[in-house]
């Protein structure tokens, strides 16, 4: 203990010497991993802002039936680029930024293995995202094919096709630059005697994602630059007229969209392993057979990529293959859930905010892994296909799963990111108002598709005007709680009470053995692991 | 309904949900999917539900343990917790289980899947091809009798007035002579099609990628330039049976509806000799349709024969 403390004092001595001066040199030029996890953070929170207002225009159209407020050709570019903002500039950066954050303190490193190369993954995914912004303000407007990109549509726009494919470019190399570093972190800085099977989940499912990461980011990168040769240079990869595939373009991007899925729900479920533990008071259930789920849903995700493409016109081997795969991943996701259940059992549990929205994740993920079971039936899917079941689907997997362990994630680091706790009354709250208005948004979207809405329609028969109104209602009730959360933490970092160490009762692990706030820099020198220390790997509480 | 009851579970489940495919096609607050008219459309609906009930039933034990630690392993209850953080026998468990229950899940999707791939034996065909933003039929044969028969369907007049934004009309008021709201659902011309024939399509695209869905059919293929999907659907019940465009394909997506009308076989050869006729007589050409890709032409020409 007398070790603790004295290290404590190390770091806080570090803080006042190594911080730099300067808004430039602390933000722009900066190789902290504490400061980048920050900029990520705060840039996924302003992306997620950016995407969830365009889904208020989608919804604002979509709440009676007729064109009340856009051109079915606008509203074609707020669902795109909602998906590409949500995806890739708010759900993967702030997983990254997590990552930067908490790796090495979980590890007990003193930062990334690669800094400066940290520093520019981040740096460039602003200037991505201006220029893929940015075309909503010029002639002909942003891209309008969906997400998907699916040719011929994609090509049919004009100069956003060349400014979304060379943005998309630059997601990736920032992907893929943040995944390396992720990898050589973990590989090579762990602390003496955090062996690979006692890292906390975490870091596991951050190291599993990284990998699929590198493996998958050039896939999407090649199918992309197809597009533009395609539109600009005249190739024909995808046109048929030219002895091209339209529909190889889906076979690409779906083998990088399909484990682009669980890129973005294996970290949160890291964050929840993690999480319900430490609230439990109990170690978690299963660590080992956690890891090996998570690595074969990660293994599974590269064999799966056609069963978003059932109704293509693929021969009865390739469905078959394909609906036998994706149900095959019902089995480790159902290991990981019965787990977490487990863990809770016989536990010795308290609700505070944090563990609110990680048991709202697995009541309501499981409720999108249900439906993502149904979609694997292919005679059924020929049915829900590109319906708004589909639609409720992801967004149960992504709003529900992926969103609710982010915001889990910061509810429970955020005492040891800034020394201040969060009002529990607030945060709880927030949940309760989240827990509403998101089932209000997406489960009515169930009924609605299995009556026969598709998706992606600016308007609509009458008979679905009344889920759409409920969904509608819901939609803006979800668009306040952006300005609840940043009410919430300003408050906190204002004038929220001073956090101890160890803020939660039965917090383990090695970020919970520096001070709170963490110093500018920690683990300068490695930390001896003693017995209790580490949260996972065979250990009693 | 001939094939309800093919699965007992499945028929105990349906009954108690036939309020909600009592109505019409679509329905306000409609929860449920419809059975639809043809076996396909039957299948899907019973694999459906077969998946949604083995999902409510794992939901209602999954989260009832939940409900109950939560309640039970309170700290303010005076819970400790235990510290034991492995069980093997339960852990095997619930790996074998779902392997079964998906094995259960998988067996009849796969014998469906099996019959809705074969497209031999037909007794007609009909070529669809998708265009931004309207669909274009091919009556290529019935039975042995090549027919040339051809037109294009799009959204009918008064839906495409009241849809133009802020036109000031009501979606409500956009009504067919029996009172049903078809806004966005109806077309200047439908396809018509026999009843309890075997009618295969095969299933093109002009420009960009569609797909042409018709729910009470039970299926969706997609229309993909340069490629040729086919299936097939055997209606059981004459009526009109609506869908709509299935795979975003430009600024008109949501405004592509499809209308198919099935009528009894003897009715439709009528239909189908007369539109030959009408098509054939040059004083009476139909209006200009899109001109034949020469993807199209080599549909026409490939396309085989019944049976």
């Amino acid at each position: 203990m007398a070790n603790t403390a004295a290290h404590a004092d190390d770091h806080a001595h570090d803080d006042h010497d190594h911080k730099p001066e300067g808004f430039l040199d602390r933000w722009l030029f900066t190789t902290n991993h504490k400061d980048i996890g920050t900029l990520y953070l705060v840039f996924a929170f302003t992306m997620a802002c950016i995407g969830a207002a365009m889904s208020v225009v989608i919804r604002a159209e979509l709440a009676a039936p007729g064109l009340q407020h856009v051109q079915p050709y606008f509203f074609n570019q707020m669902t795109t680029l909602h998906a590409l903002v949500m995806i890739f500039g708010a759900v993967m950066p702030a997983f990254v930024g997590l990552a930067n954050w908490m790796i090495p303190l979980q590890i007990g490193a003193p930062d990334m293995a690669l800094p400066r190369m940290n520093n520019w993954s981040f740096w460039i995914m602003p200037f991505a995202f201006l220029m893929l912004l940015g075309t909503l303000f010029m002639p002909g407007g942003g891209p309008a094919g969906g997400w998907t990109m699916y040719p011929p549509l994609a090509l049919q726009g004009g100069a956003s096709v060349a400014f979304m494919v060379f943005a998309v470019h630059m997601m990736g190399i920032s992907s893929i630059m943040g995944a390396i570093n992720i990898i050589a972190t973990i590989l090579n800085l762990r602390a003496p005697g955090v062996d690979l099977l006692k890292m906390p989940l975490f870091t596991w499912t951050w190291l599993i994602t990284a990998f699929l990461l590198i493996a998958v980011m050039p896939v999407l990168a090649g199918a992309v630059t197809m597009l533009l040769t395609d539109k600009f240079f005249g190739t024909s990869f995808f046109n048929a007229a030219g002895g091209g595939d339209p529909v190889m373009f889906q076979h690409i991007f779906w083998f990088f969209g399909h484990p682009e899925v669980y890129i973005m729900i294996l970290p949160a479920f890291g964050i929840v392993s993690e999480i319900i533990p430490t609230f439990a008071r109990k170690p978690l259930f299963g660590y080992q057979a956690m890891v090996y789920a998570v690595a074969s849903i990660a293994f599974l995700s590269f064999i799966v990529w056609a069963h978003h493409m059932f109704t293509v016109g693929m021969p009865l081997g390739g469905e078959l293959f394909f609906m036998y795969s994706t149900m095959l991943i019902a089995i480790p996701t159902g290991v990981k859930v019965f787990n977490w259940v487990s863990t809770m059992w016989k536990g010795s549990m308290t609700f505070e905010t944090p563990m609110l929205w990680a048991i709202g994740f697995v009541i309501l993920f499981t409720i999108g892994g249900f439906s993502g079971l149904m979609l694997a039936i292919v005679p059924a899917d020929f049915q829900y296909h590109d319906t708004y079941f589909v639609v409720a689907h992801f967004h149960y997997v992504l709003v529900t799963g992926a969103i609710f362990s982010i915001i889990a994630a910061i509810y429970y680091w955020w005492p040891k990111w800034t020394g201040r706790m969060v009002n529990e009354t607030w945060g709880k709250f927030h949940f309760w108002w989240t827990m509403v208005f998101v089932n209000l948004t997406f489960f009515p979207q169930h009924f609605l598709g299995l009556a026969g809405m598709p998706r992606r329609i600016p308007d609509y028969n009458v008979a679905f005007a009344d889920w759409n109104l409920v969904s509608s209602i819901g939609a803006f009730g979800m668009f306040l709680t952006p300005f609840m959360m940043i009410a919430i933490f300003w408050m906190s970092k204002k004038s929220g009470a001073i956090a101890p160490q160890r803020p939660w009762e039965g917090a383990h692990g090695l970020e919970w053995e520096v001070p709170s706030p963490a110093p500018h820099h920690t683990y300068t020198t490695p930390p001896v692991i003693k017995p209790g220390m580490l949260a996972h790997g065979d250990v009693t509480h | 309904m001939r094939n309800f009851g093919k699965w007992g579970l499945g028929t105990v489940l349906m009954a108690g949900c036939s309020w909600a495919f009592a109505a019409a096609e679509r329905a306000p607050w409609q929860l449920n999917m419809h059975p639809g008219v043809t076996q396909t459309s039957h299948e899907a609906y019973q694999l459906h539900m077969l998946s949604l009930w083995v999902c409510v039933i794992i939901g209602l034990i999954v989260f009832g343990a939940m409900f109950i630690a939560m309640f039970k392993f309170r700290k303010s209850k005076g819970a400790v917790a235990a510290t034991w953080s492995h069980n093997t026998v339960a852990e095997t468990i619930w790996t074998i289980v779902p392997i079964l229950i998906l094995v259960i899940m998988a067996y009849p999707a796969t014998k469906v899947l099996i019959s809705e791939a074969y497209t031999n034996e037909s007794q007609m065909t009909v070529k669809v091809t998708g265009y931004q933003w309207k669909w274009g039929y091919d009556y290529i044969n019935w039975g042995d009798k090549p027919y040339h028969v051809r037109f294009v369907s799009k959204l009918a007049g008064d839906s495409d007035r009241t849809r133009q934004l802020r036109s000031g009309l009501d979606p409500n008021s956009v009504k067919n002579a029996q009172g049903e709201n078809t806004y966005l659902l109806d077309v200047d011309k439908p396809l018509v099609l026999p009843t309890n024939t075997k009618v295969r399509f095969v299933i093109t695209g002009d420009d960009v990628i569609h797909s042409w869905w018709v729910p009470a059919l039970g299926w969706k293929s997609d229309a993909i330039p340069g490629i040729i999907n086919d299936t097939w659907t055997n209606i059981s019940e004459p009526g009109i049976y609506r869908g709509q465009c299935a795979e975003l394909c430009g600024q008109d997506h949501g405004f592509m509806p499809i209308v198919v009308k099935a009528v009894p076989p003897e009715e439709f050869k009528a239909w189908l000799d007369q539109q030959e006729a009408a098509q054939a007589a040059p004083s009476n050409a139909t209006p200009a349709t899109p001109a034949a890709a020469p993807v199209a032409q080599q549909t026409s020409s490939a396309a085989p024969s019944n049976g």
